[in-house]
C-alpha cells in the first residue's frame, strides 16, 4: 500500500464540528459467511459529521463491516441503526438506509454503458424521482467539484482511475448522503492519482460530511480523520484519535500493523 | 522529462550511437514504406510467411476454378423464362430460373387466395416499417413508428387472417416464405423477453421461480425440436377439451417459441453472469430496486454481451422454422415437393433448393450483420 505521506500529512490538522446527533449506531454486532465468523462483537457510535478511518490488515473484515452499514452485507446478530432506523429484512428500511448513505467502492463500480453524467443522475431520477433538467444541473454542479465537468459526456471507459474514482463520488454525492462511505478508495489508482481523489474526499470533510472510510492512506487519516479504528481477525481491536494512534499505538497487533505499512 | 544535459544534434555526446536529436525531442516520423497502404495489408495479410503465402496461392487457384463455373450455371447460361424444364434445356445448359419465375407466386404466398395477396404486401410493408424504429435510434420520426411498432401485431393479425370486415383465411392458406416469416419473426419476438424473465428466473434468490425456471429451460432444451413440433399437431388433442379447435399454426408458434426461449435464456444467463458484481453492488447501494437495477444497469450490460449469442439463436430459429413440414405445413421447402413432382419442371431440385437456400441467407445474413453493427455502436470503451 502506498502512503502518501509528506504534503498531506505535514498539512495542518483540521478541526470540524461534530454534532450529538447520531448518524450511526452499531451494537453487538455479528456476522458470519457460512460458518465462519467474519465481524464479532462490533459496537461503534458514529455522531453526525465525525470522520472515521479504519484501517487493518487484509481480511481483517473492515470493507465488510461498512458495508453492513448499507446492507450490502446482511448481519446477523446485533442492530444496526442508520439514521434512526434499524437495518433489518425490511425493504422499506434498507431503501431508505440506501438513500441516505452514500457508496464509494474500490474499483468505482462505475456503469460502463452509459455517459459520465447519465451514471450521475441516474439514481436522482429513479430513486428520488427528480426531474431529468434538475438532475442534470445538480450532477454538473458536483461534476464541476470534482473538476472534471468536461468529461460529461465521455464513457468512464475513457476515463483514467482517477477521473473514474472522483466521478464515483460525485455520482454519490448527487443522492445528497447524510453519510459517506469509502471503501479503499484509492487502492486500485496508479500512484500519481491519489492525491486527486484524497483531495476530493478532503474537500467533502471540510463541509462536515459524515464519513466513514477504509483506507490505508495514513496521511489522509492524520490530516482529516477525528478518530481511527484498527480492525483485526474481525473485532475492533483500538480506537482513537490519529495522533496517539499513530505515536502511541496500545495493542501489540496494533504496532505490528502500523510498523509494516509505515516502513 | 529529462533534465540531463541534452545530446548535441551532432551526436557528439553518444557513447556508443550517434544520436540525431537532444533526449526527449524525437518528433514523430512516418512509417516506413510497404508497411501501410494496400502493398502493407497484402504483405501482413496474404504473404507474410511462405505457409500464407502457399495458402493464398491455393485459395486464388480454387476460386480461378470455382467462380466463373458457378456464374455460367447462375447467370450466363441460365434461362429465366420458358415453358417448361425441356424448354429450358433447349435455349441453354444452364440454370432453369424459369421454375422460379413460373412459381414464385406459391414460394411466396403459399396458397393464400390470390386475390386478397394484396393483404400480406400491405402487412409485409408494415412490417418494414415498424421494423425501422426499432434497429435504428436515428429514424426520423422514431416515436411515431414505435406506436406503429407497437401496434404491428395487432395490424399484422387482422391483415392475414381476416376479421374486422376483411375476409377471413384460414392458416392452413400460409405457406412458402410468408409461413416462414410468420414463424419467424413471432417466435423471435417472443422468445426474447420469455428468455429474459427465465434467465433472471434462474439466478433469482427466490426458490420457487429458480426452480420453474431451471426446470422448464432444461426440460425444453432436453427434447428435439421435431419432439415439441409432434406434439403440437397430436398430442395436444389429447389434452384440450374434445372439440377445441386450436389452430395448428398458432401451436407450432408456441412450440418453436418455448424451444428457441429456452436457448436464448442460456444465453441471457451467460450474459448476466458476465457483468461484474460491483455493478449490482453499485446500484444496490444508490436505492435502485430490483427491477430499476436489472433494467438500467444489469440487463443493457449483459444483453450487450450476450449479441452474439442471441442473434445466433435467432438464426437458429428462423431456420428451424423449416422442421414445420415434417407435420404438413408448407415452408418454403415443403412448396418445392409439389413443384418437382409436376411433370413440367420435374428433376430441377438444384434451382429450387437453391432458391430457397439464398433467401435463408440473404435473412440470416442480414441478421447477422446487425448483430455487427450494433456491437459495434454499443462499444463504450473499456469495461468499468
Amino acid at each position: 500500500m502506498s502512503v502518501t505521506e509528506g504534503a498531506s500529512a505535514q498539512a495542518e490538522k483540521m478541526e470540524f464540528a461534530i454534532s450529538d446527533e447520531i448518524a450511526i449506531q452499531i451494537t453487538n454486532m455479528n456476522k458470519w459467511y457460512g460458518d465462519f465468523h467474519v465481524l464479532r462483537d462490533i459496537s461503534l457510535t458514529v455522531n453526525q459529521g465525525e470522520r472515521i478511518v479504519i484501517c487493518g490488515p487484509s481480511g481483517s473484515g473492515k470493507s465488510t463491516m461498512i458495508r453492513c452499514i448499507n446492507r450490502l452485507e446482511e448481519h446477523q446478530k446485533g442492530t444496526i441503526i442508520v439514521d434512526g432506523i434499524e437495518l433489518s429484512t425490511d425493504l422499506k428500511n434498507i431503501d431508505h438506509v440506501r438513500r441516505e448513505v452514500g457508496m464509494v467502492f474500490q474499483h468505482f463500480n462505475l456503469f460502463p454503458h452509459l455517459t459520465i453524467l447519465e451514471n450521475c443522475t441516474m439514481a436522482p431520477i429513479w430513486v428520488r424521482k427528480m426531474p431529468k433538467k434538475e438532475a442534470d444541473e445538480v450532477a454538473m454542479s458536483f461534476l464541476e467539484r470534482v473538476k472534471i465537468p468536461e468529461q460529461a459526456n465521455k464513457y468512464p471507459g475513457q476515463l483514467s482511475g482517477g477521473q473514474q474514482q472522483r466521478v464515483a463520488i460525485a455520482r454519490s454525492l448527487c443522492m445528497a448522503p447524510r453519510i459517506m462511505l469509502f471503501d479503499e478508495p484509492t487502492s486500485a489508482l496508479d500512484p500519481e492519482m491519489i492525491k486527486e481523489v484524497l483531495d476530493v474526499m478532503v474537500g467533502l470533510a471540510q463541509e462536515g460530511m459524515t464519513m466513514l472510510c477504509v483506507t490505508h492512506e495514513m496521511g489522509f487519516a492524520r490530516q482529516v480523520a477525528n478518530r481511527v479504528i484498527f480492525m483485526d481477525n474481525g473485532q475492533i481491536i483500538e480506537e482513537n484519535e490519529p495522533e496517539p494512534f499513530f505515536t502511541n499505538p496500545q495493542h501489540e497487533r496494533t504496532k505490528l500493523f502500523l510498523s509494516q505499512i509505515l516502513h | 522529462m529529462s533534465d540531463q544535459t541534452s545530446t548535441a544534434p551532432d551526436g557528439s555526446g553518444g557513447p556508443s550511437q550517434t544520436r540525431q536529436y537532444p533526449l526527449g525531442e524525437i518528433p514523430e516520423m512516418p512509417a516506413p514504406g510497404a508497411t501501410t497502404g494496400i502493398v502493407g495489408w497484402m504483405r501482413n495479410n496474404l504473404f507474410s510467411s511462405i505457409t500464407n503465402t502457399i495458402l493464398t496461392l491455393i485459395s486464388l487457384a480454387l476460386l480461378f476454378v470455382i467462380v466463373p463455373g458457378v456464374l455460367n450455371w447462375a447467370f450466363f447460361d441460365a434461362v429465366f423464362s420458358a415453358e417448361s424444364r425441356v424448354a429450358c434445356r433447349e435455349i441453354s445448359s444452364g440454370a432453369c430460373w424459369a421454375v422460379i419465375t413460373a412459381r414464385f407466386d406459391q414460394f411466396v404466398y403459399g396458397f393464400y387466395p390470390t386475390e386478397l395477396r394484396w393483404r400480406v404486401n400491405l402487412t409485409f410493408v408494415f412490417f418494414v416499417i415498424a421494423l425501422l424504429p426499432i434497429l435504428w435510434d436515428n429514424v426520423p420520426y422514431r416515436r411515431q413508428l414505435f406506436w406503429l411498432a407497437t401496434a404491428f401485431p395487432v395490424i399484422a393479425y387482422i391483415l392475414l387472417l381476416g376479421g374486422f370486415g376483411f375476409e377471413p383465411v384460414q392458416t392452413d392458406k400460409f405457406g412458402g416464405f410468408l409461413l416462414t416469416l410468420v414463424i419467424g419473426v413471432t417466435g423471435i419476438a417472443i422468445s426474447f423477453p420469455i428468455g429474459v424473465v427465465l434467465a433472471l428466473g434462474r439466478q433469482s434468490d427466490m426458490f420457487a421461480a429458480r426452480i420453474v425456471s431451471v426446470v422448464f429451460i432444461e426440460f425444453i432444451r432436453g427434447v428435439p425440436l421435431i419432439t415439441l413440433l409432434f406434439v403440437a399437431s397430436t398430442l395436444l388433442n389429447y389434452f384440450l377439451p374434445p372439440g377445441t379447435t386450436f389452430d395448428l399454426l398458432l401451436r407450432v408458434i408456441i412450440m418453436v417459441t418455448l424451444f428457441a426461449s429456452a436457448y436464448m435464456a442460456e444465453v441471457i444467463r451467460g450474459g448476466l453472469a458476465a457483468v461484474a458484481r460491483g455493478q449490482y453492488e453499485a446500484g444496490d447501494a444508490m436505492g435502485l430496486n430490483y427491477w430499476q437495477g436489472m433494467r438500467l444497469i444489469i440487463l443493457p450490460q449483459a444483453l450487450k454481451v450476450s449479441i452474439p449469442g442471441i442473434v445466433n439463436t435467432f438464426i437458429g430459429l428462423f431456420k428451424d422454422t423449416t422442421l414445420v413440414l415434417i407435420i404438413g405445413l408448407l415452408d418454403p421447402l415443403g412448396i418445392t415437393a409439389p413443384i418437382l413432382a409436376d411433370s413440367k419442371w420435374n428433376g430441377l431440385s438444384t434451382e429450387l433448393y437453391v432458391f430457397v437456400a439464398l433467401f435463408f441467407f440473404i435473412c440470416c445474413f442480414s441478421m447477422s450483420r446487425y448483430s455487427q453493427y450494433l456491437e459495434r455502436k454499443l462499444h463504450t470503451g473499456h469495461k468499468r
